[in-house]
């Protein structure tokens, strides 16, 4: 009997913290870093009698999410309260939203090995966050900061379109994004601004039905999504195929070990006792707020990069990576922008040289010690001849060291290119008369060892000799010379 | 000079003679000190504030003295103990805010004291407004002053008896299913329940949100409507609260009675009445006809649904609004716990009174899950129903009247043990709650025990002003409001 060929199903629920100035229902200030309970205002730490009231601009956020993912707006959505005791939680409750979420059914395109696949969006809905307990340096007490408590979040939750942990990471990568296009969170997932819970299980290839799923929580980064949900995959496999059956239970991803275990099972599962809150109005949008939401609407990601394949004539691949990014985006137009710049070396550019110094340096684009005004310029001395393509990568270096500004650099370290005929003449000759041997056999027809008298003549300049200057008077003295 | 004694004026005269210098705050506040201490026994003040008052007077006097006076500047009042007092003990009535001083002033408080009230202390009250008799504080019952063996009712029990006793012009109270009205009934007051939104719940300690409103305690609807129009208007840190203007409801007063219609629901006028009250409200109604009311019979078929309907919804919204006390951040905290849910069992189960327990208990129950629709969401649906009713029933009349509760105080430790015949307390009350709607209890005369009777009046959404004017006008007419209980004359 053949092998059960196994199909996993995901399902991501991807909590986004809103870049809200102040918190989703208190006046007080959100911001990641402050010293513990600083920004506990009264009603963050739940004082009798204190009321929520709601701030309008996480609503305007989240509008700007549903409008950038095709969704559904609710008109009228409502708040509801979802119960369970911790320490953190300090009402006792969490406000969030329940039957009605201000965001509906909306959809996302993600790219997979097999070409873009359309990921459903089932809901995102509005919710306060939770305080944060602290356990170390308390000396075995359990310390409570309140900072957190009340930011906003925006709660993003898919179908269970994605079939393997490389599509959920694509996806929660997509998402990642897109909250940065849209300057709605700063997506900073060591920070806590994105946390993920998946929701994963497994079926024969073929079969309708979904298999019984567990809830992985806790996996917070691109990396560990993607191994969280591999092994829980796996897992599954391995116990169905032993015979065994999958226990519906919500499990921990511990990134030390790679694994993920139960943490509380279906009958321990909390009982959130959800009812509307009668302490905030249901919400409601008018249409003069949502059209004024998408009036603001930046160009989208997807969009943006149909637009560099057209007006750019770029590749399907290095617009995607150029637009992955708003910021990286920003740059490349600026870039492409400044007169005398080619589109596409500046984009061989910005995907090569500059993300390889980034890279190396950990740094983001918005980081750069080179500006597009400066990059541009570089391009601008590539195109019109002053430096060749080699000589640039060490303008470039230099330039990023803090050396000075292009032709500065240039200047001071004399690498201007020699275009003029007479000098690139005389080296061209004696480059042919030190090498007679490499010439005889060109003249032979053995045009290979052209490459080598190209090197020898670049050598001698010291990489200044204009390349294409050089081919054509060494080609022609060589051919001449047969005469 | 003043022709009666200090603690039976109005708040009119004394706004009068201090402007006029007759007597200072200083002095009135003295006054009504002195009373509340000679009357510790009534136990109607969980904290006085001696102290705190003499200042606040030293200052009123100074306002008036600089021609800045508003209505209520110098005027003495209490406030029950859920509306949070800066600096103050503000416990709810409970042992698990026993130590609770709050940080900050409610909306209410703020309002009263920026026109210069004085506030004598914090009253009792049931804990967490959760009662009819002020028998769940946990600081003791209140005594009701007409017969100190009886309740004042509840569960602004503290407010009532301290008003009855003139131990204060007026006192603020909050009515979640009649907890203003009750207790003004039972201690022959004027007390008022706005449309639900008129007056902040910001820094009202919650119990049931979307039924709780403040109001007033008073001797009559003239004060009423002056400290009622003080405290009343939107609040931006209550999105439950009404951006509607408040109108100035003590100009509004003298709005004649004949012309209005008064509606008679069949459905208060019933076999549960006991047949003394049945007499006094007959008998005040008869004398807002000689006045120029007429009367029309309206119906309110779903008022039977009210109590049950009413006890799903209240301790469902009770059981949310009272888990943030935990012992984590404020408030009681158990001495010793083995862990976590330890520390939540013990410090809830230590700190929370009997009543308080079974709400929370019925409450956590209506709301899970298989049991949210039957309960939680029939109830809800069956609130529409009332408040489409009382719609309905306004259609026809201006004010709908009947007794406001179906009985006279009755004994401390009668009930106590019966939740159910307590709650039935609330019958004709809670519907008003349910439906957001105005309601007002004023004096009617007494049974044969000499315990006073109420004659409860709804009115229209927003509109007090009609209430206010009819009860004001009947207290022009009758004497009832005027009788003070025996021994505090």
């Amino acid at each position: 009997m053949a092998a059960t060929e196994w199909e996993a199903v995901i399902g991501l629920e991807v909590h986004v913290q809103l870049k809200t100035r102040s918190k989703i229902f208190a006046a007080s200030d959100t911001g990641y870093g402050a010293e513990p309970n600083t920004r506990a205002c009264a009603f963050s730490i739940a004082l009798p009698g204190t009321l929520p009231v709601m701030n309008v601009e996480a609503a305007r956020l989240a509008v700007r999410f549903g409008l950038a993912v095709g969704a559904r707006i609710n008109r009228h959505s409502v708040f509801a309260r979802k119960h369970y005791f911790y320490p953190d939680l300090p009402k006792g409750y969490q406000i969030s939203q329940y039957e009605q979420p201000i965001i509906g059914s909306g959809e996302m395109e993600i790219d997979t090995a097999a070409g873009p696949k359309v990921i459903r969006i089932t809901r995102a809905h509005l919710e306060e966050d939770a305080g944060k307990s602290l356990h170390e340096d308390l000396h075995g007490m359990t310390g409570i900061d309140l900072n957190r408590a009340g930011t906003p979040l925006l709660e993003i939750v898919s179908e269970a379109d994605l079939r393997s942990a490389a599509e959920a990471a694509a996806y929660l990568r997509k998402v990642h994004a897109l909250v940065r296009y849209l300057d709605i969170s700063d997506g900073n997932m060591q920070e806590g601004s994105l946390r993920c819970d998946a929701n994963v299980s497994v079926r024969p290839a073929g079969q309708k039905a979904f298999g019984t799923r567990t809830e992985l929580k806790n996996i917070n980064s691109f990396r560990f999504v993607e191994k969280a949900i591999d092994f829980e995959v796996q897992r599954h496999i391995e116990v169905l195929e032993g015979g065994g059956a999958i226990v519906q239970e919500t499990r921990l991803y511990d990134a030390e070990g790679d694994q993920t275990r139960p943490m509380r099972s279906k009958e321990e599962a909390h009982d959130y006792r959800y009812f509307p809150d009668p302490d905030l109005p249901a919400m409601r949008l008018d249409d003069a707020f949502i059209d004024s939401v998408r009036a603001e609407l930046p160009e989208l990601p997807d969009a943006r990069k149909r637009r560099f394949q057209s007006q750019f004539a770029l590749s399907a691949e290095d617009t995607a990576q150029l637009t992955a990014e708003r910021e990286f985006a920003d740059y490349f137009e600026a870039l492409a922008a400044a007169p005398g710049v080619d589109a596409k070396t500046a984009a061989n550019w910005l995907l090569g040289d500059l993300t390889a110094a980034l890279n190396k340096h950990g740094m983001r684009i918005e980081q750069s010690p080179l500006p597009p005004a400066h990059m541009a310029q570089l391009l601008q001395r590539i195109a019109d001849r002053t430096i060749s393509g080699k000589i640039a990568k060490e303008v470039f270096a230099a330039a990023w060291r803090g050396e000075g500004g292009v032709d500065d650099i240039i200047a001071a370290r004399g690498l201007k290119q020699v275009t003029d005929r007479a000098e690139i003449e005389a080296v061209v000759e004696r480059v042919a008369g030190d090498h007679p041997q490499q010439v005889e056999q060109y003249r032979q027809g053995r045009h290979k060892v052209f490459g080598f008298l190209v090197g020898q003549v670049m050598k001698a300049t010291g990489g200044k000799a204009n390349p294409a200057r050089v081919n054509e008077i060494l080609r022609e003295i060589l051919n001449r010379e047969t005469g | 000079m003043t022709d009666a004694p200090l603690h039976h004026r109005s708040i009119t005269a004394h706004a009068r003679s201090l402007r006029n210098r007759e007597y200072s705050c200083l002095e009135l506040t003295r006054h009504f000190l002195a009373r509340i201490e000679a009357a510790a026994d009534l136990n109607a003040f969980i904290t006085v504030t001696a102290e705190h008052a003499l200042k606040q007077a030293e200052d009123a006097d100074r306002r008036i003295a600089a021609g800045q006076a508003t209505a209520l500047t110098g005027i003495p009042l209490a406030h029950k103990d859920l509306f949070c007092t800066r600096g103050v003990l503000t416990s709810c009535g409970s042992k698990i805010l026993a130590n609770f001083i709050s940080p900050y002033d409610a909306t209410v408080v703020d309002q009263l004291n920026r026109r210069g009230a004085v506030i004598l202390g914090k009253t009792n009250m049931d804990e967490f407004a959760m009662g009819s008799s002020n028998e769940t504080s946990h600081y003791g019952p209140a005594r009701n002053p007409w017969d100190k063996s009886a309740v004042p009712g509840g569960s602004s029990g503290g407010s009532a008896a301290a008003v009855a006793a003139r131990l204060t012009p007026v006192a603020t109270g909050t009515d979640t299913g009649g907890s203003i009205r009750q207790p003004a009934a039972l201690c022959g007051l004027t007390g008022v329940k706005p449309s639900y939104g008129r007056v902040s719940r910001h820094g009202m300690i919650a119990f049931a949100s979307s039924l709780d409103q403040g109001g007033v305690l008073s001797r009559c609807a003239e004060d009423a409507a002056i400290v009622l129009h003080a405290m009343s208007g939107f609040d931006a840190n209550d999105s439950t609260s009404l951006r509607h203007p408040v109108p100035d409801y003590p100009a509004l007063l003298d709005q004649p009675i004949a012309g209005k219609t008064i509606g008679l629901p069949g459905e208060f006028f019933g076999p549960g009445v006991d047949h003394e009250v049945a007499r006094c409200v007959d008998q005040a109604i008869a004398q807002l006809g000689r006045m120029g009311a007429k009367t029309v019979p309206v119906e309110l078929p779903n008022s039977a649904a009210g109590i049950p309907c009413y006890y799903v919804l209240a301790p469902a919204e009770a059981s949310s609004n009272l888990a943030r006390f935990d012992g984590v951040r404020y408030g009681h905290r158990a001495a010793e716990y083995a862990d976590l849910d330890d520390l939540y069992a013990k410090t809830r189960g230590e700190g929370f009174g009997a009543e308080v327990k079974r709400r929370i208990m019925i409450g956590a129950y209506v709301l899970s899950s298989g049991y949210y629709d039957a309960y939680y969401l029939k109830a809800q649906r069956l609130r529409r129903l009332i408040a489409d009713d009382f719609k309905r029933a306004f259609e026809r009349c201006d004010v709908i009247a009947g007794p406001t509760t179906p009985a006279t105080a009755f004994a401390i430790g009668e009930k106590s043990r019966d939740p159910v015949a307590m709650y039935l307390n609330d019958i004709f009350t809670n519907a008003v709650n349910l439906a957001g709607l105005p309601g007002l209890s004023i004096p009617a005369g007494f049974d044969r025990n000499g315990r006073p009777v109420g004659l409860h009046l709804i009115g229209r959404y927003l509109d007090e002003a009609t209430l206010l004017s009819v009860a004001h006008r009947y207290q022009m007419e009758t004497d009832w409001h005027r009788q003070t209980p025996p021994g505090y004359a």
